[in-house]
């Protein structure tokens, strides 16, 4: 209420263009978002006020301005258009405020949607050299890395786009997706650096990436489609949750069990742990001892990763590896919050023949999506509104026990160890 | 906004695209298109009656799908190959472009 009444008495003299360089101050007051930076916790606030302050950008302040203005009448003001560079169908996000008469400086802040290297590997060579362009064209926010798994570049204005565009692509980077096409794929940092990776989906990303291409930059499907690659069924990158196209490492056979760490670890954290910490808590249990010696049953593992988590040097994932595909995750509208479903249990995901036939398969599969579903549909709803049958018939799919039967337990099951 | 074309004003949106459909004529078509930088050709135009006329029968421009499909089979192409022909014609996008120079109303959703 407080806040209420400040604005009605600030917005007289709201005069836009007023600024407070007269007291020396680059910065308007903002009392509301100043609030957002007491407490514990970082926050945007601070850093949004001190990137204004040492560039000096007039667009910086607008926002921030614009920010408090919605707080105190409790409104957004921004809304979208339709901005792209040449050959382009998507990848500029734009916004443009409502409010520019009384704050004209904010009237533009379009984002730009940059992909990210597969697991997310970049060098500092070519962050640095994407910083620089972004401070010359644009505001300098930068975050890393939003929902879409882009890097968004946040505020431009329409006339720079192009220019900022043809820089950032001479430097090697790209739009990432936007609109009713194939979107920015994400992978999580796969064999590069993890140990549990089941496939290489690092190399299936970019191999997907370059096929998807120009679906990604010229939208024309029915709806979104995305994307994730998670090397184990970890699934760092929430691909369950958060994309039509899970991908998904896993393996077919028993969990390898090295007896000389199983040991050293028992030796280190004691026999109560082992049972506690390990056997108790497998949702399924499946493991047990036999003879002292720690065994599993593999037929009732559900691949949780508790165990291979809690003794990471003693337990591995099986040696015949490959992929899982769960298609439908998806968020709210329509028919609300979606977890995918198992749509091929298991696929080899070693030679580039195994790579093809994925990319084959998929293509079959938007094919039949582009034909069965209604605009404004995910492929998840599709399914659901005309039946797994129909779909797997569709996509030439056989009907495995699988699909019905669950692959996991739980894919959030993080017991405390 | 507004455009002013052989000595006629007509009303457009903030962004340029012409309020009222039964305005368009040809010669705003071209005006229009000045305004993207596109100088109109036959291919252009066989795509702009295209959509009229789509717009005309169903009351809405059709989704993107639906035109590469069509200039696939008009011209005897792939549709990955039609989707890059469209763009060429109409480099930012034919939601964004296409559309305006048609006098159809500006596409909604996030294209």
């Amino acid at each position: 209420m407080e806040g209420a009444k400040d604005a009605s008495s600030r917005e007289g003299h709201h005069c836009g263009g007023c600024h407070s360089e007269e007291n020396g101050k680059f910065l308007n007051p903002t009392p509301m978002l100043n609030e957002l930076e007491s407490g514990p916790w970082p926050s945007f606030v601070s850093g949004f006020k001190e990137l204004a302050e040492r560039t000096k950008k007039p667009m910086l302040r607008g926002v921030l301005d614009q920010l408090e203005y919605s707080y105190n009448t409790k409104m957004g003001y921004w809304k979208g258009g339709l901005v792209t560079v040449d050959g382009y169908g998507a990848g500029v996000i734009t916004r443009y405020s409502m409010i520019k008469d009384k704050i004209p400086e904010a009237a533009e802040f379009h984002t730009m949607r940059i992909q990210p290297a597969p697991g997310l590997h970049y060098n500092t060579a070519m962050m640095r050299e994407l910083c620089d362009i972004w401070e010359k064209y644009g505001s300098g926010i930068i975050t890393l890395h939003g929902q879409t798994g882009d890097i968004m570049l946040q505020g431009i204005e329409e006339k720079y786009v192009q220019q900022c565009f043809d820089e950032l692509n001479e430097a090697g980077w790209d739009l990432g997706g936007a609109g009713a096409g194939m979107r920015t794929a994400v992978s999580c940092i796969g064999p590069g650096r993890c140990e549990n990776a089941c496939y290489d989906n690092l190399n299936l990303h970019l191999k997907a990436l370059k096929h998807f291409v120009g679906v990604l930059h010229r939208p024309e499907w029915n709806y979104k489609l995305k994307f994730k690659f998670s090397g184990c069924p970890n699934d760092c990158t929430n691909a369950i949750m958060r994309s039509d196209l899970a991908v998904i490492g896993t393996w077919k056979d028993a969990i390898q069990i090295d007896r000389d760490e199983v040991t050293a670890w028992v030796e280190k954290k004691g026999m109560d742990a082992l049972v506690n910490q390990v056997i108790n808590l497998c949702p399924t249990r499946a493991i047990s001892l036999k003879d002292g010696e720690m065994h599993i049953e593999t037929r009732d593992c559900v691949r949780c990763m508790h165990c291979l988590n809690a003794m990471p040097k003693a337990l591995s994932p099986g040696k015949e590896r490959g992929i899982s595909l769960l298609m439908g995750g998806k968020n709210t509208l329509k028919v609300g919050v979606n977890m995918g479903s198992l749509i091929i249990p298991f696929m080899k995901m070693e030679s580039d023949e195994d790579v093809e036939a994925f990319i084959e398969q998929i293509e079959t599969i938007i094919e039949w999506w582009e034909d069965a579903g209604l605009d404004h549909e995910r492929i998840g709803e599709t399914i659901e509104r005309v039946g797994l049958k129909q779909f797997i018939e569709g996509a030439g799919i056989e009907a495995d026990i699988n699909m019905v039967s669950r692959p996991r337990d739980n894919p959030y099951f993080k017991a405390p160890y | 906004m507004s455009i002013e074309v052989n000595g006629a004003t007509y009303e457009t949106d903030e962004n340029g695209y012409l309020v009222n459909l039964e305005d368009w004529n040809e010669d705003i078509a071209v005006k229009l298109a000045e305004g993207e930088e596109i100088d109109l050709t036959e291919e252009h135009w066989s795509l702009v009656r295209f959509l009229r006329n789509y717009y005309d029968e169903y009351q809405i421009a059709p989704a993107v799908k639906v035109l590469t499909k069509a200039i696939a089979a008009e011209q005897g192409i792939d549709k990955k190959e039609a989707s890059e022909f469209l763009y060429g014609l109409f480099p930012k996008g034919p939601a964004l472009q296409a559309c305006k120079v048609a006098g159809l109303p500006k596409p909604t959703g996030c294209v």
